[in-house]
Order: C-alpha cells, then sequence, then structure tokens
C-alpha cells in the first residue's frame, strides 16, 4: 500500500507553500525517502500550479472541492495552511498535522493557533523555508491524540443562565 | 398541554470560520428550547446563508433570517469601518425591536456590535426587555481577545473564551472548556 500525502491551501492563496512542495528537491526528498510517500493530492485554491514535469511521483491537484474531508481521511499526512478550520478538521480526523505559516501575511492570529496546539502536541508547524528540515521530524513521531470539543457544554451554559 | 418555555433567540452569523463555529456551538443546545431562532446574515455572505440552510433544514417553522449590510469588510480601515458601523446601527435597531429576543448569541465580527448596541439601548428605553448576551471567543484567539471581544468586555456580555489562558488576561473572560 502506498502512502499519500494531501496539502491544503484552503480558500486563501499560498504560491510558496505550493512551490516548495513541488519543486524543493529537499522537500519531495523528505517525503519520498524518510516518509515513504508515493502520491501527492494538492488543494491549490487561487495559487498558482508552477511547473511539474520533472516530480517523480503520481501528483493529482484542483482548486476546491465542496468538502475535503475525504483526501483527508484518505491521506496519511496533511500539510495544510494556518486555518483553523483545516486544522481542525485534520485533528479530529486523527491523521499528522504539518501547519505551514504564510510569513507574508503580516498581523496572522492564526498563527496562534498552530503554535499552541504544537505546544500541546498535537501537530507541528513551520514556515516553507523550514519545510524539509521539520518533515523529517515525522518519522516515528507519535502526536498526542485531539479530543473534540464539546458544544453540550455550550448547551448546558445557556441553560443555566437562562433559567 | 404541558409545554416547555421557549426562548426566542437571535444569532449573528459573521462569516466563514466564525460561522462554521457558530453552527458547532448550536449543535449542543437545544433547539426545541432556544426558537425561533433569528439569524442574520451579512448580504454578502453566501456561505453563511447556506451553512444555515444545512443546518436548519428540518426545523424551518422554527426559524427566520434577516439579511444585513456588513459593518466592516476584511481589509476596511478601522476609520471608515466609524461610519458603516454607524449605518449598520440604524439598520438593526428595528429588527431588534421587532424580534425581541431573550438571547442573543454572536462570535463574530460583522454586525455583532452594533446589534448588542442597538438591543442594550432599547432596553435602557424599556422599549424591550434586556435580552442575555452571550459572545463566545474564536478558538483562533489563544494569547489574546478579538476587536469584538475587547470592545464587548465593557458591555453587560456575557463572554466565553476557548482558552484558559485568556481568563488571567481578561478577567470578564469565562472558560468552561473547549467548545467547537
Amino acid at each position: 500500500m502506498g502512502k499519500c500525502v494531501f496539502v491544503t491551501v484552503g480558500t486563501t492563496r499560498f504560491d510558496q507553500l505550493i512551490e516548495t512542495i513541488v519543486q524543493d528537491s529537499n522537500v519531495l526528498q523528505a517525503l519520498v525517502d524518510c516518509l515513504h510517500i508515493d502520491k501527492l493530492i494538492l488543494q491549490i485554491g487561487n495559487s498558482q500550479m508552477p511547473s511539474h514535469d520533472n516530480i517523480s511521483i503520481p501528483i493529482e491537484y484542483y482548486k476546491y472541492k465542496d468538502s475535503i474531508e475525504n483526501d483527508i481521511q484518505q491521506a496519511d499526512l496533511v500539510i495544510s495552511h494556518a486555518g483553523a478550520g483545516t486544522i481542525l478538521q485534520t485533528l479530529e480526523a486523527h491523521k499528522p498535522l504539518l501547519v505551514v505559516v504564510n510569513e507574508k501575511l503580516m498581523n496572522n492570529h492564526q498563527l496562534e493557533i498552530a503554535h499552541e496546539m504544537e505546544k500541546q502536541g498535537y501537530l507541528f508547524h513551520c514556515t516553507c523555508s523550514t519545510l524539509a528540515t521539520t518533515l523529517r521530524k515525522f518519522v516515528n513521531h507519535k502526536f498526542k491524540q485531539y479530543e473534540k470539543g464539546n458544544p453540550l457544554l455550550f448547551g448546558q451554559y445557556l441553560n443555566e443562565i437562562m433559567s | 398541554m404541558n409545554q416547555k418555555k421557549t426562548i426566542s433567540t437571535l444569532i449573528v452569523l459573521g462569516s466563514g470560520g466564525h460561522t462554521t463555529e457558530m453552527f458547532r456551538l448550536l449543535s449542543g443546545t437545544d433547539l426545541n428550547v432556544y426558537k425561533p431562532r433569528y439569524y442574520t446574515i451579512a448580504s454578502t455572505d453566501t456561505m453563511s446563508a447556506k451553512k444555515m440552510k444545512e443546518f436548519e433544514q428540518n426545523t424551518l417553522d422554527d426559524m427566520n433570517v434577516s439579511f444585513i449590510n456588513r459593518s466592516r469588510h476584511v481589509g476596511q480601515s478601522y476609520f471608515s469601518s466609524i461610519f458603516t458601523t454607524l449605518w449598520a446601527f440604524f439598520t438593526v435597531i428595528p429588527l431588534v425591536y421587532r424580534i425581541r429576543p431573550k438571547l442573543i448569541l454572536i462570535n463574530g465580527p460583522g454586525t455583532c456590535i452594533p446589534i448588542v448596541i442597538a438591543s442594550l439601548l432599547l432596553s435602557l428605553f424599556f422599549l424591550i426587555d434586556r435580552p442575555k448576551i452571550v459572545f463566545v471567543e474564536s478558538i483562533c484567539r489563544v494569547q489574546s481577545l478579538s476587536l469584538s471581544g475587547k470592545i464587548l468586555q465593557y458591555l453587560p456580555v456575557h463572554i466565553l473564551v476557548q482558552w484558559p489562558q485568556l481568563t488571567e488576561i481578561y478577567p470578564k473572560t469565562q472558560y468552561i472548556g473547549r467548545l467547537v
């Protein structure tokens, strides 16, 4: 059975991430040699797709889908932008997650959640320039299992203040 | 007939991730108690309208929706947003007066501040009973409150945060667990 990595940028444009994945030979080497990945699926949103003729493993890409749930479920590793929605969706699916922070977005408070989730042991985060080295940390690494938030607590809280 | 008391609830949908979080929160509430549910959605926000239809597809009798102009677009300057916020404020006064919510749920940017101020003013002049207002800060906020959260600290609003460290910085906020 082959292993698959799913890269997702949400509704943003993140050219640098897509470029790094497709064109940085160190990244590809880390994926193939260290993590035994043999297929790439990319959700690129508004990003440009650079030329990828030289890449040695099968690659699929698309702009958007109504739901990326299937691609997350199929993946053995998810590489994501720092959007909270994607982070939560991937952690709830209990998939290994690498969050790549877009340094070009100033005042990006979404960085906070990536940083905190790493501190708690749920994921790793990095920038495009440290992507290859951070990928190597996934070898034999076990993340803490993420517990989904509990909206019932909110329902109980409302019942209390409204009674 | 012994029916449960219902609570008319005004739900302000922000946009994008805020709307996603709001429906996760609502999934933990008793929809037979918190009804009718009145949603407000920014007129340009098709994604929130779609999510609302999905969530309410079996309960259409218990809900209602109003589309209103957005008080602040992403990237808009704070200065010009003062005027659009004022405009939004005058458009939501008749809305809140008509709905007379007992509970207002907010979690995002957009029109939530004008709606809070409109409802507090209306109750100050005894035109409506003062509603309970609950603001839930986004799970994205780990180290500081959003602009909406910071403003709401100074108003009679219940503020829930989803990371415990925030309650140390902002004593008016409460942490009851991670909710979404």
